[in-house]
């Protein structure tokens, strides 16, 4: 049921450039700025997944890249000259996510009962493994170069070529897609298992939640969107190659969480566009200008610096991020009954050491 | 097995250094259950700063002036109190807010820190690698077919030397006992009449300042480093301080000794492209099967 009430006029604001990015390629007819809007769109894919593991369940998933190149390289290797074969793009999308799926439970089974800080540097060690392995199998995955010339999509005898506008359409569908998935996902009862897990994991498994298959699920299904986002950005580059997945891309991802609101679909969607944003127009923009003054500064390798301050002032100063949830709020901040003991802490007198 | 002792010895001189860093992961985490992101970048810095205070001694023209040994002990002391301001005002500005927020806030604050200190070192020194003042000479050893290079001693005995200067100051002297009170359990520590944030500075301190210490000498047995040195590193050393126990001091030393040796023993018997691969599956396993390490105790979840 909608409440009207409850949406303020930025809310409709949002509506309003949602209901409008559809129609974007009759007003603006650059293809330079449509292949921008592409790329955006599959960081929003991303960012819609990852926030399934690190908003809804309370995961910190920093080797989420893994799956993203997991996803590419199994659409990569099954359709394109690498071994003969030519698989069909839009069965390969929901196979690619499935076998990404099944990366995420081999990943997750053993190592999601440890504490969340620890699985935090299990899945980074994964992100570095899973592109070096793609480096060094060289006879399967072309090492280093990578795999070159794949298949484009095709819908109804109509090729998607080098033209970014049918991604452009194409990743519109799927980000609605995932949106509404996510959604139901939030509200379903394996979303209100993540929510008890994310709050408090014992509590969780007091009430008889199966906390282990609740992860698990949640693990799985975010890195079936990463799959999903790698055959998208597979077929639209027409090549992967393991420097693509680094862990600067796990990091961009989780910074459009943290700044939109870990666990809030509308956050997710204004973070991810916010940073799309300053990557894509604003770094370079700023740095055509220091040279038109004669300041030669590449503002774009510097792009991590800013993600730095993001992830740090956010998490200080707004920890539920720019749209978040009220209820994350509350989880991020300290409770008032720690601060009160804190305070009384403070009052006390002490000796020194 | 010319080979297979080789290979030994430069694993023990990489795992010294991974130890270095390991001892400030484990004594952090030890303290406030933190894994600070921003240690192996602390350590990059610690290069950094050697080289910087190498470099103005040299130009200045002192360097020829003044015995080698002064040089090097001015540079490394200067490396490890400034590397030890930096560990302490990370922990003031980033970590400190967060001391009783959910544990994955103060763990992106740290992600975020080793970010900017990273974008910082680039900023100073640019994006490529810098070649560390080749001021110690380097002497090698023969024994057959096996080579043994004053620099490799180096590295291990500062390294053990400093593990037991560390052991004594945590297990014989009062600062120590209040880390050793803090870590067990800040409340009743700080009723005890211990001063909770001067003890966790401290430990923040002695980390940051051991790092400092494996800058410069991983900057003397590698010759150069970048600015993303201490990723890679950092992530290894985490590593050993798990594989050793995390919060065990001497299980830090352990895992990183442990750690150079896979690492080293992977390159000279498969290939160096796995090594890495290697540490990581390792650290993966032992988190599987052993999440309390080769001498950590097993504790049971806090509620």
């Amino acid at each position: 049921m909608l409440h009207w009430k409850k949406y303020r006029p930025i809310d409709w604001a949002l509506v309003a450039i949602a209901v409008f990015m559809p129609f974007l390629p009759l007003v603006d007819h650059n293809g330079g700025h449509i292949n921008v809007l592409v790329n955006a769109g599959i960081y929003m894919m991303l960012a819609i997944g990852l926030n399934i593991v690190v908003g809804f369940a309370g995961l910190l998933d920093l080797g989420y890249a893994a799956f993203f190149a997991i996803g590419s390289y199994t659409y990569a290797m099954v359709a394109s000259p690498q071994f003969g074969l030519h698989f069909s793009f839009w069965p390969m999308v929901l196979i690619s996510a499935f076998v990404a799926a099944i990366f995420g439970v081999i990943l997750g089974a053993p190592t999601l009962r440890l504490r969340g800080d620890y699985l935090a540097i299990v899945t980074l060690g994964f992100g570095e493994i899973v592109p070096q392995t793609f480096l060094n199998l060289a006879k399967y995955t072309g090492g280093p170069n990578g795999i070159s010339a794949i298949d484009q999509p095709k819908l109804f005898g109509y090729h998607f070529g080098l033209n970014p506008l049918p991604y452009y359409y194409l990743v519109l569908v799927l980000i609605a897609f995932s949106l509404i998935v996510a959604n139901n996902l939030r509200t379903s009862r394996l979303g209100r298992a993540w929510m008890a897990i994310r709050e408090d994991e014992i509590a969780a498994a007091h009430m008889g939640i199966n906390t282990t298959t609740a992860k698990l699920a949640a693990f799985s299904l975010g890195a079936s969107f990463s799959g999903l986002s790698g055959v998208v950005n597979a077929s639209l580059l027409t090549l992967v190659s393991p420097d693509q997945f680094k862990f600067n891309v796990s990091i961009t991802v989780l910074s459009m969480l943290v700044l939109g609101g870990m666990g809030s679909l509308p956050g997710v969607v204004v973070g991810s566009a916010l940073l799309s944003i300053l990557n894509f127009f604003i770094l370079p923009q700023a740095s055509n200008l220091a040279a038109t003054v004669g300041l030669h500064i590449d503002f774009t390798s510097y792009r991590f610096m800013l993600y730095g301050i993001i992830l740090v002032a956010v998490m200080l100063f707004k920890p539920e991020g720019l749209w978040g949830s009220e209820q994350r709020r509350a989880e991020l901040k300290e409770s008032d009954i720690t601060k009160a003991e804190n305070a009384e802490y403070e009052e006390m007198p002490r000796e020194t050491v | 097995m010319e080979l297979f002792i080789q290979q030994v010895i430069n694993g023990l001189s990489l795992g010294g250094i991974y130890a270095l860093i390991a001892l400030g992961y484990t004594m952090v985490y030890g303290i406030i259950e933190l894994i600070n992101f921003a240690h192996g970048d602390v350590y990059t810095l610690g290069s950094f700063f050697s080289i910087a205070i190498i470099g103005l001694l040299d130009a200045s023209g002192r360097l020829h002036g003044v015995p080698l040994l002064l040089v090097l002990a001015v540079a490394l002391a200067g490396s490890m109190i400034l590397c030890g301001i930096v560990g302490v005002l990370l922990e003031r500005l980033a970590y400190r807010r967060l001391r009783n927020a959910p544990r994955l806030a103060p763990l992106i604050t740290a992600i975020g820190a080793s970010f900017i200190l990273e974008n910082i070192m680039q900023l100073w020194r640019g994006p490529s690698p810098i070649p560390f003042p080749s001021v110690v000479p380097n002497v090698t050893w023969h024994f057959g077919g096996v080579n043994l290079s004053s620099n490799e001693v180096l590295v291990v005995v500062m390294a053990l030397f400093l593990m037991a200067v560390l052991q004594i100051f945590i297990y014989n002297t009062r600062l120590g006992k209040a880390m050793r009170a803090t870590a067990q359990d800040r409340d009743a520590a700080q009723l005890m009449g211990i001063n909770i944030n001067m003890t966790i500075a401290l430990t923040f301190f002695i980390g940051s300042a051991l790092a400092g210490v494996g800058g410069f000498v991983s900057g003397i047995y590698y010759g150069s480093t970048w600015f993303y040195n201490g990723f890679e590193a950092g992530l290894k050393a985490f590593t050993a301080a798990v594989l050793g126990g995390i919060g065990n001091v001497a299980g830090a030393m352990l895992g990183g000794f442990v750690i150079g040796m896979v690492e080293s023993l992977t390159a000279g018997f498969i290939s160096d492209q796995w090594a890495t691969v290697a540490v990581f599956l390792l650290l993966v396993l032992v988190l599987i099967f052993r999440p309390s390490g080769l001498l950590g105790e097993v504790l049971p979840d806090k509620v």
